[in-house]
Parts: structure tokens; C-alpha cells; sequence
């Protein structure tokens, strides 16, 4: 793999996991608990989309075969997103949407912040754009995370639950393949072992004051990363994918 | 077609008139985010208009091109491009003192470095936050403690 594989590689993972986040986002779009996360997850959901827009708008032109960020979101198939298996994972309950996407953007600020330093300019501005959105989403998800566990005895016991389930897919987040260590080797890309210090620190220190339990490190379900996904993501393609696959190249 | 030279505080005022479709009290002037004009007259008059987005996911930044394009070519400038750049990236220090107060005049509280936020109907700094999220992702929604009116507040970002 040339370094400029590495870097587009790397580009659409970080595109495909925004896309892939933000649709089970808006899924829940009308469907929220109250009216102020209506709001909140509506528009942190749209902050996913404007990123994963520039990423894929990014590596369309790295790749220089014309392939526009609608052709690269809608008309790859399943094996070709790289997307994390946490992030296809169906929302379930209020708790259980919440402790993924409180443990992907514990990782992703710190990916984020870490690219804003990487020598590839267009990447490093689309992190200081992006980490800027997602240290407000942290805080948010954050704060339920404490509401919830350090709540009532019910809320405490499911998002504890929520928590057990979600652990084992935290894993692969961390674990540097080629691509990882291309772009941390030729473009000052993080390094994982760093990120998963930071990210550690940061969820323990907020399950501690939910009163919550860290789930012990056991069998970690990996692939997503390399394009072998969970029964899920094939599902919320077919969602997503639909109207440009029935008609393909419509526009509004 | 204009026969009269173009300059850029010509399309700088131009631009002035361009209103954002979601806070339609600022023009894209006020709001900060033409980072540059570029005009070449060498050959047909050609204006290149250079732009940041302010949320990631705005959904305006499609319309505001557009309007862009309009204005201009309805000034009569042949050609028009729109440059996105995303660095250095947009924040709120990036709306101009003027643009602050037509915020308020409108009836949006403008960004606060501090949680001092003043009421803007009435001035008042008895306020408080209803919701950190409001009609969109750059505002919030706020309530006075003294006039009782509802009203958004234009988060710092």
C-alpha cells in the first residue's frame, strides 16, 4: 500500500464512521424522550453529516477518479465501508444509543485533536472544524452518562446493561492495522496505543461519577475496520442506499 | 454587462446585501464568513468569491453559494466561483460588531464569552437557559426572568 492509499483509506473510515453514526441518529429523529434531545441529537446528527461531506468530498479528490461524496456514500456496498462495528450497532433503548455514542466520541476527540496536527492539510483542517462540534457532543453525552447512572435504581441498572453490551466492540478502535500506521508513520497520524491512554481516562473518570462499573476487558469483536460488519450495517444500507440506487444519479 | 471597473469594496457591499437564510437579520458580511474576494479583468470580468462554512453540517452553505452567484451575476458580473476553505475555521469572534447588534435588534441574544446573557427586549441579565439546543445548531433557547419572553441565544463556538 502507497502512502497516498493509506491516506485516502484513512479518510473513508473516518467519513464512514460519521455517516454511519448519523443515520442510527436519525433514526430516532421525532422519536427522542423530550423535546431538548429532540434538538440535540437532530443537530449533533447534522454535524456528523457536514463531516462526513467533507471527508468523502476529501478522499473523492485524493483519489482523483471523480467519485463525488453522494458516489462514495451511497454507492459502495457493505464490505467496502470501514466503518467501526460499534457505530452499526441498532439503537435499542435510550441508554443503550447513548453509552455508543458517549465510548466513540470519548476515541473520536482524541482523534480529532491528534489529526489536527497531521501533515495532510485537508484532513488537519476538517479535524480543527469537526473537534470543535464534538467536544459539545462529549460534553452532552457526558452528562447523561452521570444523569442516568448516578440516577434511579432503573436507570442506573439499564444503562450499566448498556454499558456490558456496548464494551466488547470498544476494542477494535485501538488496534493499528497498515492503514493506521501509514498514516501515523507518513503523515503524523495518531497513535492508537496515546489515543486509548486518553480515551481510558476519560470513560473511567465519567463512569466513576455515574457511579457505574467499567466492564472488564474480555473478548473484543473486531472487522469493522477491514469491511466485515455485523448483520446490522447491511440492514441500515439498504435504508440509506435506497432512492440513489433506484435512481441513480437523481438530484433535487 | 457593466461597463464600469468593478472593485472589491463594490462586491464587498454587494455581498452585504446576501442575507443568511437561517438568521436572515445578518448578511454573510456580518456573519464572517467571505474570507476573500478575488476579481481578474483580464479577460471577462471574473469574481471569485472564497467562503467558510460555519457548522459542519449547515444546511445553508448550498443556498448561501447560490445566492452568491445570483447576486453577483445580477450586478452584471460575468463570471462567478465560490473557493470553500475550512481553515482557519469559523467561529463566532468572526460576526462583526454591527452584525452583533442587528442580532439583538432582531431579537437574538449575540455570543457571550461569559454566561452574562442579556435579555434582548429588555435588557435585563435576569435570564436563564431553557435548552442548550434550539431551531438550529447555532442557537440555544433562552428565557428573561423579567419581561418573560422567550427568546435564542447565539451560542459561542
Amino acid at each position: 500500500m502507497t502512502s497516498d492509499e493509506a491516506l485516502i483509506a484513512y479518510t473513508l473510515r473516518l467519513a464512514d464512521n460519521a455517516l454511519i453514526l448519523s443515520q442510527r441518529m436519525l433514526e430516532t429523529v421525532a422519536a427522542e424522550p423530550e423535546l431538548e434531545e429532540e434538538l440535540a441529537n437532530a443537530n449533533f446528527a447534522l454535524d456528523f453529516i457536514g463531516q462526513a461531506r467533507m471527508l468523502y468530498t476529501h478522499a473523492g479528490e485524493l483519489e482523483g477518479q471523480g467519485r463525488s461524496e453522494d458516489d462514495l456514500a451511497f454507492m459502495r456496498d457493505e464490505h467496502e465501508f470501514r466503518s467501526l462495528l460499534l457505530l452499526e450497532q441498532p439503537n435499542g433503548h435510550f441508554g443503550d444509543a447513548l453509552v455508543r455514542q458517549f465510548l466513540f466520541e470519548a476515541f473520536y476527540l482524541h482523534l480529532l485533536e491528534s489529526l489536527t496536527r497531521c501533515t495532510d492539510q485537508g484532513l488537519s483542517a476538517i479535524a480543527v472544524r469537526a473537534l470543535k462540534e464534538v467536544q459539545y457532543h462529549f460534553r452532552h453525552s457526558s452528562q447523561w452518562m452521570i444523569r442516568l447512572g448516578d440516577g434511579t435504581e432503573l436507570s442506573h441498572e439499564r444503562v450499566q446493561g448498556s454499558l456490558s453490551d456496548a464494551w466488547r466492540y470498544t476494542g477494535e478502535m485501538f488496534v493499528a492495522d497498515d492503514v493506521d500506521l501509514a498514516m501515523q508513520k507518513n503523515f503524523d497520524g495518531p497513535d492508537l496505543a496515546d489515543i486509548q491512554k486518553l480515551w481510558r481516562r476519560d470513560v473511567e473518570k465519567t463512569v466513576a461519577e455515574a457511579t457505574l462499573t467499567l466492564p472488564d476487558d474480555e473478548w473484543m469483536v473486531s472487522g469493522g475496520k477491514q469491511g466485515q460488519h455485523s448483520e446490522h450495517l447491511g440492514f441500515l444500507l439498504a435504508e440509506m442506499q435506497y432512492l440513489q440506487r433506484s435512481f441513480p444519479g437523481v438530484t433535487w | 454587462m457593466v461597463t464600469a471597473e468593478i472593485d472589491k469594496a463594490k462586491v464587498l457591499e454587494w455581498l452585504s446585501q446576501v442575507l443568511d437564510p437561517e438568521v436572515p437579520a445578518l448578511s454573510i458580511v456580518d456573519l464572517g464568513i467571505v474570507r476573500d474576494i478575488e476579481i481578474d479583468s483580464d479577460e471577462e470580468e471574473k469574481v471569485t468569491v472564497t467562503l467558510t462554512p460555519t457548522y459542519s453540517g449547515c444546511p445553508a452553505t448550498e443556498a448561501i453559494e447560490t445566492s452568491v452567484v445570483n447576486a453577483l451575476k445580477r450586478r452584471g458580473v460575468g463570471e462567478v466561483s465560490i473557493k470553500r476553505v475550512l481553515s482557519p475555521p469559523w467561529t463566532t469572534d468572526w460576526i462583526t460588531e454591527s452584525g452583533r447588534e442587528k442580532l439583538r435588534r432582531y431579537g437574538i441574544a449575540p455570543p457571550s464569552p461569559t454566561l452574562e446573557i442579556a435579555c434582548p427586549q429588555c435588557e435585563s441579565l435576569n435570564t436563564e437557559r431553557v435548552s442548550e439546543f434550539g431551531s438550529t445548531a447555532c442557537k440555544a433557547s433562552w428565557r428573561c426572568r423579567e419581561c418573560l419572553e422567550p427568546f435564542e441565544y447565539f451560542k459561542c463556538l
